[in-house]
Formats: C-alpha cells, structure tokens, sequence
C-alpha cells in the first residue's frame, strides 16, 4: 500500500492518493457498504457497470462469517477476493458494520469488544478475529476497538482506550497478512481521543481507523473530536458518518476513506439519490429556497407521482438504472415489493454517492472546498427545511436525515 | 397470426424448431422463466439475455392488479415498461383467480371472483382477460379456459372442456391484434382421453397461431401426465408450437420434448433457489445442508455460469435463506441450468444426437439405473432407447424434489 496527499484545502480537507493491491484510487473516497463481501441487492456480474477504480474498493464484516462458514474452508477456497470472485477488488475488513454488527460497550470486557450481531451478542477476542482476517486475507484490516456511546462516564471511557491500545498490540502481535489500521477511540472525550491517537501514531500500522461515531454523539462535537492530531503522512479511515452533510464534516477534518451506510439506508427506503452533481460552481447559486419539485436531494420513488413517470431517476445520469428504466417502472417494483428495485436503486445511489465523492475531491483540488461544503450544506438545509415546513415531502424523512432535521 | 413456426430437425416425436414471434426469434424446445409482475426475481434484462433467456412469461392476473393494464398500455406495453427487448407470453388470468382466490366462482360468463382490492365481486369473462392481454402486448397471449384440479373426476371435466371451446370463440371474436399477438388455445379434458381428444379437434379447427396443453402439473400421477401429453402432441399440428403449461421440472421436459412438445413455463426454478436448492444434472443440491459449509466446490462445477464460476457452494451456504443475494445467485444459476437445457435438446434434435443426450441426462439423473417406469414407458412410445441406462429391474422410485411445480 501507498498513499500521498496531492493536494490540500485551505484547511485540513486534502485529497491523496492510495494504491493499493491492483487499484489506485483518489481520496477522499467511499468503501462500497456490503453484506457478506458482495453489496447488498449488487452481484458481482453487475459491479463491472459501476465507474472504476473508485467502486473497486469494498469493506466487509469478519463477524457476518461467524455462523456458516469456518476460517478454516475460507482459507482453503483462497481468502476473501477468491471466495466472492473479485479479483480487481480491495477489501477492507473493519469488525462492525453499522447495520447488523454493532458494538454493544456493556458487554466487551478485558478479552474482547462484544457486538450485537444477527446470531446474538458475541464477544470477539482479538485471537478469534485474528484467526478470520488471515483465512480472508483483507487488504486493509482494522484492529479490534472497544466502541463506547457517546453517554458513557470518563472512566469507563478511559478503559476503552486501553484495551483497544491493548488489543491493537495483541491483534499486530498476530498479525500475518494485510495492511493494519489501527483503531482510535475514546468517545466524546477529546482529551481520551488525543491520547489513543498518540499511543497508535507510535505503533506499526499503516493508517488509522477513527472509531466511536454514529453512536449518539452530536453533530456539532464531531469536528473537535475527529482533531486528533494523527500523522498526517497516514491514511485515515472512520466508519458511521453516513449522510453528505456527515461526510462533508469528515472531509473537512481530513479523512481520507469513509464507511458509509447512507446508500444501503436511502435504497432499502425506496429512495433515489438526485443532488445536482454537474460542477461545484453550478445550480447552488441559481438555487430558489421554494423550488423543491426540480431541485431534491433524493427522491422517494414510491410515491405516486412517479406512477407514469417515464424519465430516467436522473436525467443525463450514465449509471445501469438510469441508462435503462424508468421512474414508473421501479415505482411498480417497489409497489409489488420485487427485489428488482433494490438492486436498480442500490446500482444508481452508488453511482451518485461515488460522483460526490468525486466533486469533492476537485472542489479541494481547486481549493474551493470550504465554499462548496457551506453552499452545499446550506442548499440541502434550505431543501430539507422548506420541504418540511410546506409538507411536500412525500412521505416521513429516513431516521437519519430526520434526526439531522432535528440538529438544525 | 403473428408467428413462423420452422422444424429445424426431428427425431421420432422430437422436434428442435424455429420459433419467429415479433419480438424475437426463439429456438425450441424452450423454458420460458416466470416473471410474474414484469420482472424476475431479482435478476436484470441484461442478465436474463446473458444466460440465454429468449421468452418470458408475465401474469395477466398480478399485473392488471398492479400496475394494471391501462397504465401499462398508455406507457406503451409490457416490453417497452420493463424495457425487456425480447419475446413475452402472457397467461390469461383464470389459473391465478383459481389457485389463489377463494372465493372464485365459474359461471359461464366467466369467472368470478372476490377483489383482492377491495372485496367486491368481480368477473374476468373471456372478452375482458382478451382486452386486458391486448393491452398487455405480449407476444404470445393464452385464452381462458375453465381449470379444473387434474385430480377431480366426473362431470366437471366434461363441463369445464366443452365450457373451454365456447370460450375459446369468444376469445378469438374479442381479439383485437392478431397480427401482433398470437393467442393460443389451451386443450382441457382432465385426464380423460376421449374428452382430451375431443378438445384438441375443436381447437384445432379454429386453426389457432398455436396451442397449449394445459391442466396437467397440478398433482396428477406421473403416468397420466405423459399419456397426456403423448395424446395431445400427436393430434396437435406439426407446424404449430405446443405448451405444457406448469411443466418446469427438468426430467419432465426432457419427457414432453421426446414426445413432441416445444414450450415449457414454471416458477419451479426461481421458486426452489428462495429455498436455497439448486438445480443440478444429479437432480438438486440443498445448499442450506449443514455439509455444504465446508464444501469448497461450485454448485456444479461442469456449469459455466457466473454463479458456479465465481463462488463455492460454502459461500452459497451462509447466504442462503438469509440474504437476498442468496436466492438472486441461486434464481441466476437454476434459470442458467433450465436455458442450457433447452439448448442442449434443440440442438441435440437438430444433429441428430437427441438418444444420446436424453440417455447421458438420465444417467446423470440415476446413476444406479432407477429410471422411474413412467420416464421408460414414455420414451418407448417416443421411439427412444434408454435401455443403456435403465437397471434390469426398473422401479417407480421418483425424483427427490421437494415440491410442487404449479404456477401462482
């Protein structure tokens, strides 16, 4: 693996590059969001129409191989890129997923992180999960982390930072294949933060995975958090920031790879993404607050509007679904509840979701990253409020961006 | 008529054909997938056209429900709504409102039935199933007939066949592009030779585009259903194509195919990979059995689909019954098998191997020689020697299929 940085904002955004295995790729950059290694509705057959290299680049979650197959048969199949027949793909192992797996404090002890899992609460020592990430082989692997909510006292706090540190020391101790990210955590505690950052900055890895968010921290606490003065030569990595506006934060602090689930939540809701993505100079100055019909953020596709709609979700959109189908069509899939529309959701959001990404690596290029990310949160706040206030919101917002409403 | 039915080869019964419908030019014998609500289970157009696929088959009943016929008329038909290039078939309704209504009731105006809707009573009668197919616009569209259970006896067989040739006027006075759709009628008649024969002449006579065999896979013993068929297919036309309605598992086919029948349809494929059971020459493979979690081998490793090419059947396991993607790369392979199939016996007809092959898929089949008597009473009248492959003692030992075939 290596990776630079090309080029920075006027503040602590910056754009790198990452090569790794058979890819290189641009950061900042999304981990494609999977179930078991493959994207949730995508099969492999169809990966190829997503625009390469930036969608060759997948995280996966060792515990989803906790029931059904053994690190022993995994090994003999070849590691992770034999078992899903991805050969020009890089996996990127990090234990929880955001959706299924998720880190439950109250049941990690000295030995391991505990998680909620779909075959019940499980604790992972880091032996165990040493043992799965050498069977798959991941190109990137992060370390076990003792996640902890954002409510938790200082002490119980602090006790995550050290087993997390410790089980880091364990987890390289036994490390055989991969490049280690090493995990960072200590809450909403910036003091904690800076010192996990400090005892992983001195370990071997070869970048840092910034933990502990999405666990109900409030959004306005994440920059001070996420400055935690880790080396800036070294990728970094965060899982839990999910909407644009939750990425656009993480950008701006300097994070280079995000986990991200938005694209499995807006497609599982029936959901098309639909921002403007043409230019970072573009639409947001012509922006009329009222205008919500032509200018949505997404759109969701079971309303009945789109009953008769033969355009495609996004005009001049280049991605499988638009090129093919039509609004009414996956209206009537979601209608019928065919798995249809998930898998055309799912392939034209991650498109879109991937084309962000993109223009936030040239607005920083052309250093006008601060400017778009205040334009483009500043657009969304206005769509998301007028959309509320004059109820044309075709039906309840997803949790998340409700939650994000209520910050407002 | 909007259809050229061309014998390419025969042997004995057998016959490997050109199908041209207006959509696309169709190879027989051939599988026609079931794509009930204009799509099938999860997979895309352009995967159905990579295994294969040359027709499909839409449900006249689910789709006037949703999104109804008037809207998908006004969008431009079926083809251009799910933007599917090749050829269609459409059933006419009346199984759906049988099989899966209860309180459907059959007059002779037509069938009526309880709204799904709304709870009213309905009435689908000949003319309207015809209208709503027009709209529809497959290529192939089916007429309503009376079904009946192939295992009742007694007068409601007679009163359903005579009841299906009233119909079957009424059908053809109400359709109204016969030159763009081809409506074929369906010969009833229970199991009962003298009403099956009465039945096929009065189709016959009305010189149909082409004809089905319907009422047969709904339970009947193995023997009756292929005297069925024998029956049917030699009173049928030569230059016309014949459907058996429901028929979908493989050794059925390679059965009807030997005795003259060109066109197959059945959810049996699609249906049996939501149980995690693929479809393989030795008959199935339950990938949900514990032993398949070690098992490093592709489904069928003589396959040359993208499932069996890319992932083992241990990763199928842990997928199955759990994720959507197990029962999409589980539909993929078994409708990939079902495609292969009907290559292999067109084109074992058109170059004269057909004995050949029928006798390697039954030894396949039953590797100790347990051919059930009903497939080596069949292929005698079909002029086909399995002797090869037959045990000195044939039993009526069956096929280990976990369920029935019937479409709903």
């Amino acid at each position: 693996m290596k990776f630079a940085v090309k080029a920075w904002s006027n503040g602590r955004a910056r754009v790198g590059t990452l090569q790794l295995g058979s890819i290189e790729i641009e950061t900042p950059s999304l981990l494609l969001s999977t179930q078991k290694g493959l994207p949730h509705f995508i099969s492999p057959d169809l990966l190829s129409s997503l625009p390469s290299p930036n969608s060759r680049l997948l995280q996966f979650s060792p515990l989803h191989f906790l029931d059904g197959i053994s690190p022993k048969t995994i090994s003999k199949i070849g590691g992770i890129n034999q078992m899903l027949g991805l050969h020009d793909h890089e996996f990127v192992a990090i234990a929880r997923d955001s959706l299924q797996c998720l880190p439950s404090h109250d049941g990690s002890n000295k030995f391991g992180p505990s998680f909620e899992t779909p075959c019940g609460r499980r604790l992972i020592k880091p032996v165990e999960y040493m043992e799965i990430i050498s069977s798959m082989k991941p190109s990137i692997w992060v370390t076990l982390a003792d996640e902890v909510p954002a409510w938790v006292s200082d002490k119980r706090n602090a006790s995550s930072v050290d087993r997390t540190v410790k089980w880091l020391d364990e987890c390289i101790a036994l490390r055989q294949v991969g490049e280690v990210f090493g995990a960072v955590v200590g809450g909403s505690n910036e003091q904690l933060r800076q010192h996990c950052a400090k005892e992983v900055a001195i370990r071997d890895v070869s970048g840092y995975w910034i933990g502990g968010f999405g666990l109900g921290e409030s959004m306005d606490e994440r920059p001070t958090l996420l400055n935690d003065n880790l080396p800036k030569e070294k990728p970094r990595l965060t899982s839990g920031l999910d909407l644009p506006e939750e990425v656009l934060q993480g950008v701006a602090t300097g994070i280079d790879l995000f986990d991200s689930k938005y694209i499995h939540h807006i497609t599982v809701g029936g959901f098309a993404l639909t921002f403007p993505l043409d230019g970072i100079e573009s639409k947001i100055s012509t922006f009329q607050p009222g205008d919500i019909g032509s200018e949505q953020v997404k759109i969701n596709l079971r309303a009945t509007v789109y009953r008769k709609d033969t355009t495609p979700l996004v005009d001049g959109c280049s991605c499988y679904t638009c090129k093919n189908h039509t609004k009414a069509y996956i209206n009537h899939l979601l209608n019928v509840h065919e798995m249809l529309a998930q898998t055309l959701l799912e392939l034209h959001n991650t498109q879109h979701y991937l084309g962000f990404f993109h223009l936030i690596r040239e607005s920083i290029k052309a250093g006008k990253f601060e400017r778009f990310c205040q334009r483009f949160i500043a657009d969304r706040r206005d769509l998301l409020v007028s959309a509320a206030h004059a109820g044309v919101s075709q039906s309840p917002l997803p949790k998340q961006e409700a939650d994000y409403m209520t910050l407002l | 008529m909007a259809l050229r039915f061309e014998v390419l080869g025969r042997f004995n019964r057998a016959r490997a054909a050109q199908l041209t419908l207006p959509h696309f030019v169709c190879q027989t014998p051939l599988f026609m997938p079931v794509g009930t609500q204009g799509t099938i289970k999860g997979l895309t157009n352009d995967q159905l056209e990579e295994i294969g696929c040359q027709i499909i088959l839409g449900n006249t009943y689910h789709l006037a429900l949703r999104p109804t016929s008037e809207l998908i008329d006004e969008l431009g038909g079926l083809h251009k709504f799910m933007k599917w290039p090749r050829a269609m078939l459409t059933d006419s309704g009346g199984f759906q409102m049988v099989s899966l209504l209860h309180l459907a009731d059959i007059t002779e105006k037509g069938v009526t039935f309880q709204s799904p809707v709304d709870g009213k009573p309905m009435l689908l009668t000949p003319e309207e199933s015809i209208q709503i197919q027009n709209r529809i616009g497959a290529d192939i569209i089916m007429a309503l007939d009376d079904v009946v259970k192939t295992t009742i006896t007694g007068p409601r067989i007679e009163e359903a066949m005579y009841r299906t040739l009233r119909w079957i006027d009424r059908c053809i006075s109400a359709h109204k592009r016969p030159n763009e759709q081809n409506l074929f009628g369906i010969v009833q008649g229970g199991l009962d030779p003298v009403l099956r024969d009465i039945c096929v002449r009065g189709l016959v006579e009305r010189n149909l585009p082409g004809y089905a065999i319907g009422g047969l896979a709904g339970g009947e013993d193995k023997d009756s259903f292929w005297r069925v068929v024998a029956q049917c297919t030699a009173a049928l036309p030569e230059d016309k194509p014949r459907y058996v309605m429901g028929v979908g598992y493989p050794l059925d086919i390679v059965v009807c195919s030997a005795l003259g029948a060109d066109m197959y349809d059945c959810v049996y494929p699609t249906r049996t990979a939501r149980f995690g059971t693929a479809l393989v020459p030795e008959g199935v493979l339950k990938l949900k059995h514990q032993v398949m979690a070690r098992d490093t081998r592709p489904i069928d490793p003589a396959c040359g689909c993208m499932v069996c090419k890319n992932f083992s059947r241990a990763y199928i396991h842990c997928l199955v019954t759990k994720d959507a993607m197990g029962s999409q790369l589980l539909s993929y392979h078994n409708l990939y098998y079902m495609m292969k199939l009907s290559r292999d016996l067109h084109s074992s007809i058109v170059y004269g191997k057909f004995p050949e092959f029928v006798c390697t898929f039954l030894q396949k089949m039953f590797p100790e020689g347990e051919v059930p008597e009903w497939v080596c009473n069949a292929m005698e009248v079909a002029g086909i020697d399995i002797s090869s492959c037959c045990s000195p003692v044939s039993s009526s030992y069956g096929l280990n299929l976990d369920e029935k075939a019937h479409a709903v």
